[in-house]
């Protein structure tokens, strides 16, 4: 079989690559920048925008299944960024789907479309909810799985995949702006860091894509949250991921109300000034850290035949290794 | 003034009520004893389908010929109306139809000006249920007043399914079958000593009836506000709906008017029916209750269980007036009459004992053995038998006088009017005047009342009022608190020799009205009642509380000797040995083991006072080779530890209960006690001794998945009903297969007859017929040994299956840092994280919260090194520097308040207090 993987040059889409390659699966990939060393030549590698229908077209071309991950992400941008880039280039790639007659969809979303509340205690996949989402971002991946679901039926088998808080060794988004800001001595908790959160290891997550392309037709219409199942206090997240860079674990503690009133202030003045860097904090982000964010994983598991090879302990050896530490301590 | 009352005919409700589905609704016809026409409007779960008399044909049946299984016919009371059946309406199976009428003049109902009489409103139901085709089985439920109308129906539709020649001649009653009544705080009489009659007089004859039922909502008010919680909001609204005006509310006024307070009553004859009738009911009765209902007490649900003894029942503790208002009364009601009445033949249920477990053929008379037996059948009568260690020395008595007084006390509590059956509580400490009190009320055919004073004034109230008790037998302090705090009965004073003149203040202050001494006396030389049989109840036993409110636990005799027997059985105990006594419940069976024995001196609702030398005195003054004592008397006494191991030289066995027992503790006992071999049996006040381990068994059994708590005792089962994996699981059955995790159940001949007044709770806790299930979670080993692991409620149900806190707890609490560890779930049930609390020295101050990443690892180190069994990694290690535990054993945890504390923590709350 062959799978189209758009986005396969974010951290994310290199790691599906490589769980689709192992998985014996032919593999094409399309993104606008160049791949990974290690898959070129190993993957048919087209070069494009996802607002382009042409090119999605072409590189949907010969293909039985797409795994969708091509997204805009980012704190800052407007409406019409996101819309461009997620809304409509999720629309395209059903399109092509459609009329390449490929049968498999797996769209890949955030569990941050179903609405929040005040945090997550062991929570399973809502339905997604663009109204009331808190940012661009959160309400253009909420239409975006909203349409690919919909998109479901006899000819077509779409499941929509949440990995939550997706990390591992060489991830430049999230470890890297954590390590960043800890060297620099700018990493604060928001409020006491007790709250737990999910977070998912990157091959646990690249192998739970895999293993939704493959149940597609028995649970096509599903929207599923994937994480390790090891849900951990904010603080010792942090603190070992500190740890695995060899820096000491953050001490300072800001009060929530502070984080989030500093989040708000910041997003505005970006908005303002038009800024396209990213901001030290968001309101989402402050949000994010103070309140527990955990799932309940049984009916992911269940469906996708599917549990996490790599572990939280396993993982963060890993990232240690990979930030060049050796083993950290667990 | 009153404006006139209002007349027109039923209406429907406005839309919109709370809880109330507007389908249920219809109106109904009927033509009173006047020859009028009244409009009624009720509830009827099947008015789209259910047959309709009065012309208006119903056209949604689906099934012409359908009819319901069973019919509940449901009467509120003053000043409600039907809405207060809304959640039995919707509870009920659908294969039930539910019929709940708003009675003539009231809720929605027509207002005609009559003031109807009970009788009146007998006849007037008795037309509704033909008018829409009321037909086959029917339970009747009612509250308030609405109880002696729906018993006159009840009444008469029981006569005319026994006498069919009235069934005809009853207009259109053919076919009515009388399954079952149901009561909720009602009345058919005004008890002595209720104070509603005079609440009632004083607003009539102080002209207020008018401005509190009808000019204002004062009357409703004050009935919803009797609720407890409260009732607010849109169910406030609800009962107030058909009540907004006052010409709306004038049945109110009449409805209290007609309560017979007055001799010449008009009301008196049909009331009186009624109250006598239902003494002749041969049906399965239920009666819920909320206790704190400041008109219908206890003194109600005790004048009516006096008429209808069978009855079950259950006290909602806490519950006031509308008690149907309680969460769990509605479900109890829907599952009682499933559990009674469904079948077609349904016979009374005999009292609470037809749920109760029959764990196998009761003992015949012959070879029973009661427990006053034990002061007569020994080898020496004229040996001692109780040793009492007072301030002027050892005191004494033979079996022979104890004997002799007992049987004086049975023929003096007889003459002052202790009936066979009556309740007389015991508040006396262990000693010559308890098995006196104890031994006089068994022969004299009493049920004794066995309330722990660990459990404070405010829980023995509790316990004695749902006990009910009629006499009430207790030293000084006792009566004067039963005075005070309106404790029931009729008080006898226990005035021991050295009490003199505190007694006669006793006396006076709590207003005594016998003297045990005196009661003894006058019985000396008197005819002896006849002694009760084995099946007769011997005694209700409260709970320590330490897991919930006190429950009171009914034993029957022969389920009483039997627990001596086992305990007999267990420990090898002859006639040689000699006991001494220091932990309650067993300072009661040396007399009736036949053994002499005494209690040493300490205040032993205070186990923490038995000193070292007290107990080697104690052992001395009978030569004791036997000593009971709690964990925490013997924690005291190594504390005092200053006398020589020679004076225990002679004790062969020493037993400790009330609380998990360490086994460092006995070990320490034993190099004081250097002949004897240390036990600790497991059990409950349901049901001890269910297992025994001795400390060489503690340490051979060694860390394991919990307590290790022994093998089960001689001719008593114990068996494991699994856990699925949210809750357990109704579809596996017990076993007793070795390593199976679920609730431990235990059946022997020395357990529970059941739950006193407590019907829903013994409906559960003998769902396994037969099999009493204990609320501990545990498993069997291979060699036969059970393990307790934790309280059910307190199992963490991961994704990965239940996780019992025990193991994790024990495990973690082997770290140096570590003085206490409770292991409890956060999230939601089947998906639970395992959260460990642990109590430091070093917790971060003031309320504690996450425990440092040192610690932490600590913690899961020590649990990933557990291998049998294996122990889940938790999610989070939190710190404080107290674990709340239960204070009279200060080592049951309250896993509970932990949980809790530990959820706001971990979902980023701020911390507060644990």
């Amino acid at each position: 079989m062959k799978v189209l993987l758009t986005g396969a040059t974010s951290f994310l889409g290199a790691a599906t690559a490589r769980a689709l390659l192992d998985a014996s699966y032919e593999v094409a990939t399309f993104q606008r920048g160049a791949l990974a060393a290690d898959l070129v030549g190993n993957v048919e590698d087209h070069r494009g925008d996802i607002a382009d229908t042409t090119a999605v077209d072409n590189a949907m071309s010969g293909c039985d299944a797409v795994v969708h991950l091509a997204a805009r992400v980012s704190p800052v941008g407007t409406w019409a960024e996101f819309e461009a880039a997620n809304v409509d280039g999720t629309r395209h790639v059903i399109a092509a789907a459609r009329r390449h007659g490929v049968g498999r969809l797996v769209q890949v979303s955030t569990p941050s479309v179903a609405p929040v509340g005040h945090g997550l205690v062991g929570a399973g996949a809502e339905p997604a909810q663009p109204e009331g989402a808190a940012n661009f971002y959160v309400r253009s991946k909420a239409v975006s799985e909203i349409d690919a679901l919909a998109a479901a039926g006899p000819d077509l088998a779409v499941v929509a995949i949440r990995p939550h808080l997706v990390w591992g060794p060489g991830d430049t988004q999230l470890i890297g702006r954590i390590v960043d800001r800890a060297a620099a001595g700018r990493l604060a908790l928001v409020g006491s860091g007790a709250a737990l959160i999910d977070t998912t290891f990157v091959t646990n997550a690249a192998d739970a894509l895999v293993a939704a392309l493959e149940r597609a037709p028995e649970i096509s219409g599903e929207a599923l949250v994937v994480t390790n199942g090891e849900p951990r206090p904010v603080a010792e997240i942090l603190g070992r991921i500190c740890d695995a860079a060899g820096l000491p674990a953050p001490s300072r503690q800001v009060p929530t109300p502070v984080a989030q009133a500093a989040g708000s202030l910041v997003e505005r003045i970006w908005a303002l000034a038009g800024r396209e860097d990213d901001p030290p904090v968001t309101r989402f982000l402050a949000d994010e850290l103070a309140h527990a964010h955990w799932f309940d994983q049984r009916r992911t598991r269940e469906l996708l035949a599917w549990q996490p090879a790599v572990s939280l302990d396993e993982g963060f050896a890993l990232l240690a290794a990979g930030l060049g530490r050796g083993a950290g301590s667990a | 003034m009153n404006p006139s009352p209002a007349i027109q005919p039923a209406r429907l409700p406005p839309a919109g009520l709370a809880d109330l589905d507007p389908s249920w609704s219809r109106l109904a016809v009927t033509v009173d004893d006047e020859g009028r026409e009244c409009t009624w409007h009720l509830l009827d779960s099947w008015a789209d389908r259910a047959g309709n008399t009065d012309g208006a044909d119903s056209t949604g049946s689906t099934d012409g010929t359908e009819s319901p299984d069973l019919t509940l016919l449901c009467v509120h009371g003053n000043p409600t109306w039907s809405y207060l059946w809304r959640r039995l309406v919707a509870a009920a199976p659908p294969n039930w139809r539910v019929i709940a009428p708003d009675q003539l003049e009231m809720g929605f109902s027509q207002r005609s000006g009559r003031s109807r009489r009970l009788a009146t409103r007998i006849d007037d139901l008795w037309a509704l249920t033909a008018a829409v085709g009321v037909t086959g089985p029917v339970v009747t439920v009612a509250h308030d007043w609405g109880g002696p109308v729906s018993l006159g129906w009840a009444l008469r539709a029981n006569e005319s399914t026994t006498n069919e020649s009235a069934a005809t001649a009853g207009a259109g009653s053919s076919g009515v079958e009388l399954a079952g009544v149901v009561l909720t705080n009602t009345a058919v009489t005004q008890p002595p000593g209720a104070s509603a009659p005079t609440i009632i007089r004083g607003v009539r004859n102080l002209g207020l009836l008018g401005p509190i039922s009808v000019s204002t909502t004062g009357f409703i008010d004050g009935a919803l506000a009797m609720a407890s919680p409260r009732i607010t909001g849109a169910t406030r609204q609800g009962f107030l709906a058909p009540y907004r005006r006052a010409a709306d509310r004038h049945a109110i006024r009449f409805f209290v008017e007609d309560i017979p307070l007055e001799d010449d009553h008009p009301t008196h004859p049909a009331l009186d029916a009624v109250a006598e009738g239902i003494r002749k009911l041969p049906r399965p009765a239920l009666m819920l209750w909320g206790p704190s209902d400041p008109v219908f007490s206890d003194l109600y649900l005790d004048d009516l269980l006096a008429r209808m003894p069978h009855a079950d029942q259950h006290r909602f503790v806490g519950a006031s007036h509308l008690v149907t208002e309680e969460a769990a009364a509605v479900p109890a009601i829907v599952d009682w009459i499933t559990a009674n009445c469904t079948e077609s033949d349904a016979l009374p249920s005999e009292s609470t004992a037809a749920a109760a477990p029959t764990a196998s053929p009761s003992p015949s008379a012959s070879e029973w053995r009661p427990m006053w037996a034990g002061l007569r059948d020994v080898p020496d009568p004229e040996a001692t038998a109780v040793v009492e260690m007072g301030a002027a020395g050892p005191v004494g008595i033979s079996f022979a006088e104890l004997a002799a007084d007992a049987d004086a006390a049975a023929a003096g509590l007889a003459g002052i009017g202790v009936q066979p059956g009556a309740r007389v509580a015991l508040l006396v400490p262990p000693g010559i005047d308890l098995v006196r009190a104890l031994n006089g009320c068994w022969l004299a055919g009493a049920t004794v009342v066995i309330v722990d004073a660990g459990l404070g004034p405010k829980g023995m109230s509790h316990a004695l009022r749902s006990a009910g008790a009629d006499f009430l037998i207790g030293v000084d302090r006792a009566v004067v608190a039963a005075r005070t705090l309106g404790w029931p009965g009729t008080r006898i004073l226990v005035d021991g020799p050295d009490t003199g003149a505190r007694g006669r203040a006793a006396a006076v202050a709590g207003g005594v009205e016998h003297r045990l001494a005196e009661v003894i006396a006058a019985g000396r030389d008197q005819p002896m009642p006849n002694p009760p049989g084995p099946q007769d109840l011997a005694a209700v036993v409260f709970t320590s509380g330490a897991t919930g409110p006190a429950k009171g636990v009914r034993y029957r005799h022969h389920q009483i000797s039997a627990q001596r027997d086992a305990l007999v059985r267990l420990y090898g105990i002859t006639a040689a040995d000699r006991l001494v006594a220091a932990f309650a419940p067993f300072a009661l069976y040396g007399p009736a083991m036949g053994i002499p024995s005494v209690v040493p001196a300490m205040d032993v609702t205070a186990p923490a006072t038995l000193t070292a030398a007290a107990l080697a005195d104690a052992v001395d003054s009978v030569d004791a080779s036997l000593v009971f004592a709690s964990p925490a008397a013997l924690v005291n006494v190594l504390a005092t530890a200053d006398v020589s191991p020679d004076r225990f030289e002679g004790v062969r066995l020493l037993l400790s209960a009330g609380a998990p027992v360490p086994g460092e503790l006995l070990a320490s006992m034993l190099e004081l006690m250097p002949n004897a071999e240390a036990h600790t049996p497991y059990g409950m006040t349901e049901c001890l001794p269910v297992a025994d381990i001795s400390l060489e068994g503690i340490r051979r059994a060694g860390p394991g998945p919990g307590v290790c708590v022994g093998p089960p005792v001689p001719e008593t089962e114990v068996a494991i009903h699994p856990l699925g994996a949210v809750a357990l699981d109704p579809d596996l059955g017990l076993t007793t297969e070795a390593g199976v995790v679920g609730e431990i159940v235990v059946r022997a001949n020395h357990m529970k007859d059941g739950y006193d007044k407590l019907w829903i709770t013994e409906a559960a806790s003998s769902s396994h017929r037969g099999w009493h299930r204990t609320g501990d979670v545990g498993q069997l080993d291979d060699e036969g040994r059970l393990w307790v692991g934790g309280r059910l409620g307190h199992v963490i149900t991961t994704a990965d299956g239940p996780v019992v806190p025990v193991p994790i707890e024990r495990r973690v609490e082997a770290l140096d840092a570590v003085s206490m560890a409770a292991a409890v779930g956060v999230g939601p049930p089947g998906t639970q994280q395992v959260v460990v609390v642990v109590a430091t020295t070093t917790a971060p101050l003031p309320f504690g919260g996450l425990a440092s990443a040192d610690l932490t690892n600590q913690v899961r180190r020590e649990l990933a090194a557990a291998t049998d069994p294996l122990l889940p990694a938790p999610a989070a290690v939190l710190e404080v520097r107290r674990l709340p535990v239960d204070i009279r054993h200060n080592s049951k945890i309250d896993r509970t308040r932990v949980a809790h504390w530990a959820h706001q923590i971990l979902a980023g709350a701020r911390a507060r207090r644990l």
